[in-house]
């Protein structure tokens, strides 16, 4: 069998580009190296209660009909795979927040709340605020050059406050840089919109009624998904791809492969060398905690917490193990859905994958535990939210070790390479960076991602393009 | 087909691709893209629709043929002659 097109790895972007390319007739086989898909957003059970790897909330929210939909990157994604939008049961947040020493900024999908909170707690930054939000409506997304690289001095020219300023960064930061302490132009106008502009949600059933639902439409497009089927190599002749051999030494042939499993990663698979500065540093301890009432019931009404115990948010691999003094708190039942008795907070923080990688196996579960504690102690002494601990029912907690095991991104590296390729090439013709790598994180932006590639390398969108622009 | 059923045909097929347009009063003169919101992806599944349920090729290079309704119209008649009218949304 020839198949018109390969995935390496059942992520979020590489399920994407595979039905894309599927719906449009293409012959499509999807390679995974673990027994479950998801990548990086899978799921597992423990002790009989479902639980996802990687779902926060969901970014990028919009409702169907309204002006805000018109053309939002949610809407092109459901409509590239013919999705409708009550199909992935999105449960809405209430109210998130930004929390800082001394100042607590609350944030909804109704941008009018975050509008008066900067008013209300910033006076002096109400028309600065305004005028940087007009620039990240109007953002043009560019990549045929580089955009300038730092956000904070695209901050700096419109926000004279430092506190709001590293405000309004930290959330962009922890939900998507795969840089320390900043990120660029552009990465940072596609989060401040998906984030503040649109908004957060969480389907209800968690990331498995995406991942159902996208599972399902693959099979009944047609496409062939095998999993516990590593690629051990990328065929490649004259500089082009021919296939790829799995770790069976099955060769498999197709003259176009999208790779999800990150830049350095799949040019080690095509035998070429990547610079060092191209491994991803960060990455993360998450730990989960089962709670014997929701966490509304402790006073913690926040879906999503972004906290830093520091004036000037830091954002990058920490010496130690771990850098409790900044990261997300995440409330699934938050999101009003009414999730039975229980409740669930996720805490995760930048952590280091060297430190992790060197303990021996005894020192690295006591670890976990030390770590859990101490992040779970700063949070609550830091007035983020209500104690908690004392309701705990169980905890599971995971690290950088843990990730790459999974996902097999080098380092844990959540946010994948800090050099990013938004055309998708890797100078191999035919092999073709979706997912992290490419540029557009999150479960929404590698799903993007994985269509955008899907549109541009498999499908003629070039001769589309050009139709209809004249 | 007649031309009034071509582009039935062509309006169905973009609902289906666009199903939150409106694509009642359409300018068969004017380019598509300025009435409602279709992008490079829409248009290649509108193209792949016409594939799908009508059995009619659209090479690369005819692409720009397309850029208007009445446009369609006229590329797509001859092709569709002895057809009938589908509903894409129920196919
Ligand atoms: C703790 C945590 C919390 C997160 N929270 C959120 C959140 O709240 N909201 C949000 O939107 N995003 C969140 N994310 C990010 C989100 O999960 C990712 O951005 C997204 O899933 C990335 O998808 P991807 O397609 O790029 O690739 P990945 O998910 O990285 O998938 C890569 C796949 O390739 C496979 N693979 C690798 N090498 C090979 C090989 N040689 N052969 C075969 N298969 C291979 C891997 O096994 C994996 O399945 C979170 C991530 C983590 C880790």
């Amino acid at each position: 069998m020839v198949y018109d097109a390969i995935v390496i790895g059942a992520g979020m972007s590489g399920l994407a580009a595979a039905l894309r390319l599927a719906l449009h007739e293409k012959r499509v086989l999807v390679l995974e190296k673990h027994e479950l898909w998801g990548g990086l957003n899978s799921f597992y059970t423990l002790r009989g209660r479902p639980f996802d790897v990687g779902l926060h909330a969901l970014t990028n929210f919009v409702r169907p009909g309204t002006p805000q939909a018109k053309g939002a990157p949610l809407m092109r994604l459901l409509r590239a795979l013919r999705i409708r939008h009550e199909e992935l049961r999105l449960i809405e947040q209430d109210v998130s927040e930004i929390v800082f020493p001394g100042a607590r900024l609350a944030f909804a999908n109704d941008f009018a709340l975050l509008e008066s909170e900067v008013a209300r707690l910033f006076p002096s930054q109400r028309d600065g605020f305004a005028r940087l939000t007009q620039l990240m409506r109007a953002y043009q997304l560019n990549e045929e050059r580089p955009p300038p690289p730092s956000a904070r001095a695209l901050l700096e020219r419109h926000l004279s406050e430092p506190l709001l300023r590293e405000m309004l960064l930290l959330p962009v930061l922890l939900y998507g840089s795969a840089r320390e302490d900043d990120t660029d132009e552009q990465t940072f106008a596609i989060l401040f919109r998906a984030l503040f502009l649109e908004g957060l949600s969480r389907p209800a059933g968690g990331i498995r009624t995406i991942l159902n639902l996208l599972i399902r439409r693959l099979k009944q497009a047609g496409v062939e998904l095998r999993l516990s089927a590593g690629v051990q190599r990328v065929l490649v002749a004259d500089g082009r791809v021919r296939g790829v051999v799995l770790e069976s030494a099955e060769e498999l042939a197709a003259p176009l492969v999208l790779s999800c499993a990150g830049r350095v990663e799949t040019l080690a698979l095509a035998g070429r060398p990547s610079a060092p500065a191209d491994e991803g540093r960060l990455s993360f301890l998450e730990s989960i905690w089962i709670l014997d009432r929701p966490a509304h019931a402790l006073g913690h009404r926040a879906a999503t917490s972004f906290y830093s115990l520091e004036e000037r948010c830091i954002y990058r691999r920490p010496a130690g193990l771990i850098d409790a003094r900044t990261g997300v708190l995440s409330s699934g039942d938050n999101f009003g859905a009414a999730r039975g008795p229980e409740g669930e907070l996720r805490l995760t923080v930048p952590a280091s994958h060297p430190a992790w990688r060197a303990l021996t196996p005894e020192a690295y579960a006591a670890a976990k535990e030390r770590c859990a504690d101490e992040v779970a102690a700063a949070v609550v002494e830091a007035g983020v939210t209500a104690d908690f601990r004392a309701r705990r029912v169980f905890r599971d907690v995971f690290t950088p070790a843990t990730i790459e095991r999974f996902t097999g991104h080098r380092g844990g590296a959540v946010y994948g390479s800090p050099t990013k390729q938004l055309d998708g090439a890797t100078g191999l013709d035919g092999l073709v960076l979706i997912g992290t790598d490419q540029g557009y994180l999150g479960v929404v932006g590698a799903m993007l991602s994985g269509v955008a590639m899907a549109n541009r390398h498999g499908l003629a969108a070039h001769a589309a393009r050009e139709a209809l622009s004249g | 087909m007649t031309e009034e059923e071509v582009a039935l045909a062509v309006k169905d097929i973009i609902q289906t691709v666009a199903p939150d347009e409106d694509v009642s009063n359409l300018d068969p003169a004017l380019r598509l893209r300025e009435q409602i919101d279709l992008d490079s992806m829409d248009f290649l599944d509108i193209v792949m629709e016409l594939r799908k349920l009508y059995g009619v090729q659209v090479p690369e290079e005819d692409y720009k043929e397309l850029a208007t309704l009445g446009g369609c119209v006229r590329y797509l008649h001859p092709k569709l002659a002895g057809k009938s009218l589908h509903c894409a949304t129920s196919a």
